[in-house]
């Protein structure tokens, strides 16, 4: 059983669609990369996919509902006064159901995902002081605490150097290699084909949908100008 | 020194003197938790938007000679709220034009209502009062206050058991519906909440002065202080000191209550920035 089967989806705003028929799946373990040119629509289908939005048609089901769920930072959190360990923590609110407050077993659970994540020296330290690589470890470690299964990454490394944005990349691959499902929205496809199984390529007017090497020969790969990739690899 | 105490025991004797001071620590308290999060989510502005639709219903209340006027402002600010909270998300009618045309809007008809409406002889005594609360606290009755101590209960006792969701639905609503909560609900009842300290807040620093009760305290503590709770928790001490101390001066030197409360808030607010400059560099 897939952890995530969408069929026929169209998605847009206000009745109008902006891309039509996107059909995929994903395994348990498995990463996909949503990929595409700006104003394609891929940020549409990542708000259809967690519900921020209805979808026009088609139908998107979950095996498990809550998604670890990595945003692009916003505005409100620049200034924002909250110490790493209130919002890592903040992260296991779907496991509260109606109690009030976290227990021993939500704060074991931000603790492990500091420690996993190398931030747990930065625990008291103010969220809005930190670097961007450390901001997105931060909430890269609530996501976790959100879910263990599955995280939802939206452009994670945009603003990030370069050095950050390779140790960031490594991180989501061993993530990804302990069994956590990934899915990936970025517009660095050179940097996503190291280690991505899947790809999902919005276009303008088509949506392609399978494996890297598959994607590789076809025509939405040169159109974003990856084949010199590919050469250089082969 | 013996000379002042002695004073603020005499006037302490007055009951409605101790009313005035309960209903406004409590109304300062109810308000500077909210002020966090609605500085944080950008919302400063809502507070200050439903102060005039609550002057306005309540200009429509006396014109009607209702017995109790927060009968009708209570409600109307309620809806006022969940409908402004409402079309910020929507991106057609922008929130802040939105809020500007309900405020002025309400201002302006709630004017015009009272003076072509006029029961009594001093309009712009009762306009005055209205708008910088001057005397109405003065003159609660017990009933106002135990209403205004019920729903202050009421509201403290929310706002813990919600806290860690009020956290969540401030720091990232997107990450909270992601994970299949319902970031509307809370949202919801921040705005009841805020609709009604609003409505109780009118009676001690008016409608023009409200939303200064509930920015002040919270942007005094987010200027020195790191985490969440820390700020929460200041920004109620801030507002609690501030408006017990705002009324006692009132009191003592005979200014109007809401502005003084107003200006000690400024003062603090001051203090608290300078600190935070000199120990963040």
């Amino acid at each position: 059983m897939s952890l995530i089967n969408v069929e026929k989806l169209s998605i847009g705003y206000e009745g109008k669609a902006v891309v039509e028929d996107i059909s995929f799946s994903v395994e348990e373990g498995d990463s996909l990369c949503i990929v595409g040119e700006n104003g394609a629509g891929k940020s549409t289908l990542v708000k259809t996919l967690l519900g921020l939005q209805k979808p026009i048609s088609g139908i998107i089901s979950f095996e498990e509902k809550g998604i670890g769920y990595l945003p692009q930072q916003t505005i409100i959190q620049k200034d924002f006064p909250a110490s790493v360990k209130e919002v890592v923590l903040s992260g296991n609110i779907s496991h509260l159901g109606f109690r009030p407050f976290y227990g021993p077993k939500e704060k074991k659970r931000a603790k492990e995902n500091m420690e996993r994540l190398g931030i747990s020296h930065l625990e008291r330290e103010c969220y809005r002081n930190l670097s961007g690589g450390q901001q997105q470890r931060v909430l890269l470690a609530r996501a976790l605490c959100a879910s263990d299964r599955i995280l939802f990454l939206d452009e994670p490394v945009s603003g990030l150097d370069p050095n950050v944005t390779a140790d960031f990349y490594e991180l989501i691959k061993e993530l990804n290699n302990s069994g956590i499902t990934i899915i990936m929205v970025s517009h660095d496809l050179n940097a996503v084909l190291h280690f991505t199984k899947h790809i999902l390529h919005i276009g303008k007017d088509e949506v392609f949908y399978g494996n890297v090497r598959d994607y590789l020969d076809s025509k939405f790969a040169k159109e974003l100008g990856v084949s010199k990739y590919k050469e250089e690899n082969s | 020194m013996q000379e002042i105490m002695g004073k603020l025991m005499y006037y302490f004797s007055f009951s409605f003197v101790r009313y005035a001071i309960i209903v406004g620590v409590i109304i300062a308290l109810c308000a500077s938790l909210l002020g966090v999060t609605l500085v944080l989510k950008r919302y400063s502005f809502i507070g200050d938007g439903l102060s005039h639709v609550a002057f306005g219903a309540m200009a429509v209340a006396s014109v009607l000679k209702l017995a109790d006027v927060s009968l009708l402002t209570l409600p109307v600010t309620v809806i006022t709220a969940i409908f402004l909270l409402r079309v910020g998300q929507n991106t057609k009618i922008k929130g802040d034009a939105a809020i500007a045309m309900l405020s002025v809007g309400a201002l302006a008809i709630g004017y015009l209502l009272m003076n072509v409406f006029s029961t009594s002889a001093n309009i712009s005594g009762d306009v005055c009062s209205t708008l910088f609360g001057s005397v109405s606290i003065l003159t609660l009755t017990e009933f106002e206050v135990n209403l205004c101590v019920v729903l202050s209960i009421i509201m403290l006792i929310t706002f813990v058991l919600l806290y860690n969701r009020i956290f969540a639905v401030t720091f990232d609503e997107n990450f909270l519906r992601a994970t299949g909560q319902s970031a509307n609900r809370y949202n919801l009842v921040i705005a009841i909440m805020i609709a009604v300290v609003i409505v109780m807040g009118m009676n001690l620093v008016g409608s023009l002065l409200i939303s200064a009760l509930i920015i002040f305290p919270a942007l005094s503590a987010m200027s020195v202080l790191q985490n969440f709770k820390a700020v929460v928790i200041c920004s109620a001490l801030i507002s609690v000191f501030c408006a017990f101390t705002g009324i006692v001066i009132s009191i003592l030197l005979s200014t109007p209550v809401g502005s003084t409360i107003v200006a000690c808030d400024i003062i603090v607010f001051l203090v608290f920035y300078i600190i935070g400059k000199i120990v963040r560099g």
